[in-house]
């Protein structure tokens, strides 16, 4: 801390200098937050995916559904602690740039499935009791300023009524939260019943089984029993696990990690280029100075963390301005686009990681520069000055 | 003036430039008594820097020993001699070589960054010694700000905040006019009759000779007495 005024009046030596190194790493560490919480929401479901949890699909595609009548003989497969069902609805809002997930449920079962979902127990009651009645996650209630009482009416895309209808009203019973930060709550759930009697075809039918493994039970025996049971039938299985699938469900946007890894990998390079250069020109253009400072008694590890410290402190200044940028922004994408883009969040594992990357990339930028200092001959640079 | 201070003992001083060798110094013996005020005169290239630079520990003799305050610099690792140099040596330069980027006060401060002193102690030592160069109304000023001669008494400032036994100045009056340069000397004269400090001073002027208390003439690696102050 002793030479933190010598470190921070070295790096303002060229203002203007700095100030666009600091602007480049502003930006590389705001596209940083932006394109890890981006990341973070597609893969959202693969991070709280239980491993105790199973999910059954039409072995063919995610689309094609699968027979109620699965449900019993799932539920009674060796090593099947619970099963419930859920069905994607695919309606909009009001508008259509309105969508967020929709799902036809048993509310019982489900919830049973699915304990990180906190809903207060009257409401709960209510939701049961009511066929047409809903529940919301609150990001979504917030995002709409949904109340319980409130009347949703949600337009379906798919699923037209048996009345030709196309609009499905909901009683909005009650609103959930989950604990887990990385989870979203940006749904809707309602009562399959409801949605079994009105629509207009595919009846019988459900999206998707999820199923709980039994204590001491082997998920892949399990999976593999099941999927053996549907074998050479109409419509047969394909068992995972929750992230497994969520994996592939996020799949279907493309491998978003790895275009975030590429994208933030060139700006890094490039980054580390600017940065790199800044500190060469600096201590170029001080050699004389430095040379002063050793004659002083500075020694080579003090010139080495002196050009370090100057190196990561320009690293600090631009990353954390771009990540709290970044922070702010998702925050407000979290409160605008939340029912969109359900969990972009930006993670205190993301913050740590930018912040070690900036300290990372501080000394990969400043270490031949530092060394240039270390090793400089007081008597050379004197001469030279 | 019986106590030496420093002492050369049969120093040679040899560059390799390429293929050539090049004697900068050639077996030189020299003391130096505690309190004395020596200038040290000579062509260019006859060895002075050379002899200032072996006597600070920026540099190390190929033969010979030299001894300074009791401490034996040529079995000196670099880093033993940078925190020497921090406590027993004040440098002096012919171009002052503050940092543009500090103002006097912070460029006297420099040498205590080395030391434990807290903050307000460094700062209090920093003033004092701006204000035995009679600067304290300049403490805020950047480099930039100040006169030649000012310059200079800032990095003299500089140069005896740690309080060291020995100055070490190469032409400190270089690069300044007439009357400024003899400000300056007259400021090395107090620094060295009233504070104690030991001097050793580089030079090719001979009225700034004067105000030393001995001359050494300096030609072809050897010394010689010039003439008695």
């Amino acid at each position: 801390m002793k030479y933190f005024r010598l470190v921070w009046k070295n790096a303002w030596r060229k203002k203007i200098r700095t100030l666009l190194t600091v602007l480049s790493v502003f930006v590389a560490f705001l596209l940083f937050a932006l394109l890890s919480a981006l990341g973070f929401a597609f893969r959202g479901g693969v991070d709280v995916a239980d491993a105790e949890r199973l999910i059954v699909i039409d072995k063919i595609s995610l689309i094609n559904l699968l027979p109620m009548s699965y449900m019993n003989r799932i539920a009674a497969t060796d090593g099947v602690d619970a099963v419930t069902h859920a069905s994607w609805f695919g309606g909009y809002y009001q508008e259509p740039r309105n969508q967020f997930g929709q799902f036809p449920v048993d509310p019982q079962t489900y919830f049973n499935m699915y304990p990180e979902f906190n809903i207060p127990a009257e409401q709960f009651e209510a939701f049961k009791r009511n066929r047409t009645g809903a529940v919301v996650g609150q990001e979504l209630a917030d995002s709409y300023g949904w109340k319980v009482g409130d009347r949703i009416p949600i337009q379906a895309t798919i699923w037209t009524k048996a009345d030709g209808g196309r609009t499905w009203e909901f009683d909005l019973e009650g609103i959930f939260s989950t604990d887990d930060p990385r989870g979203s709550s940006a749904l809707m759930l309602f009562q399959y019943d409801y949605f079994e009697e009105a629509r207009a075809f595919a009846k019988g039918t459900v999206g998707w089984y999820i199923l709980r493994v039994a204590k001491g039970a082997d998920p892949i025996q399990v999976a593999n029993a099941i999927d053996l049971q549907f074998a050479n039938s109409p419509s047969e299985t394909e068992t995972s696990t929750e992230a497994a699938f969520a994996q592939s469900f996020t799949k279907q946007f493309g491998n978003i990690a790895l275009i975030v890894t590429l994208i933030l990998g060139a700006v890094f390079f490039t980054l580390l280029l600017v940065s790199g250069n800044t500190m060469s020109q600096s201590v170029r253009e001080r050699i004389s100075e430095l040379a002063v400072l050793k004659t002083l008694g500075f020694g080579d590890r003090a010139m080495l963390g002196i050009v370090l410290s100057e190196s990561i402190l320009i690293m600090l200044m631009g990353g954390l301005l771009g990540l709290g940028l970044g922070w702010l922004v998702v925050q407000g994408l979290a409160q605008q686009m939340g029912a969109f883009l359900p969990g972009i969040f930006l993670s205190p594992g993301a913050i740590a990681g930018g912040v070690a990357m900036m300290i990372g990339a501080g000394i990969l930028a400043g270490i031949f520069p530092a060394l240039t200092a270390m090793r400089l001959s007081i008597i050379d640079a004197l001469a030279r000055a | 003036m019986s106590e030496i201070l420093a002492r050369l003992e049969g120093v040679s001083r040899i560059y390799q430039k390429g293929k050539e060798r090049v004697e900068v110094l050639h077996e030189l013996d020299l003391e130096i008594p505690k309190g004395d005020f020596i200038a040290i005169m000579g062509p260019s290239g006859s060895g002075k820097t050379t002899l200032l630079n072996l006597l600070g520990g920026l540099d190390k003799p190929t033969a010979g020993t030299v001894t300074v305050g009791g401490a034996e610099l040529s079995s000196m690792s670099n880093s033993q001699l940078s925190h020497w140099r921090s406590t027993n040596i004040g440098f002096i330069f012919q171009f002052y070589n503050l940092l543009p980027v500090l103002t006097a006060l912070r460029n006297v401060e420099l040498p205590l960054l080395l030391t434990d002193f807290s903050s307000k102690e460094r700062v209090k030592r920093a003033s004092i010694a701006l204000d035995i160069v009679g600067l304290s109304d300049r403490a805020k000023h950047y480099p930039r700000e100040l006169s030649g001669g000012q310059e200079q008494r800032v990095a003299i400032a500089r140069a005896i905040v740690s309080d060291p036994s020995l100055l070490l100045c190469d032409e400190p009056t270089g690069d300044l006019d007439r009357e400024t340069a003899d400000e300056i000397l007259r400021l090395l004269q107090v620094l060295n009759r009233e504070h104690g400090k030991t001097i050793v001073m580089v030079t090719h002027d001979a009225q700034a000779a004067d105000f030393a208390n001995r001359s050494l003439h300096c030609d072809k690696g050897t010394l010689e007495a010039k003439e008695a102050a």
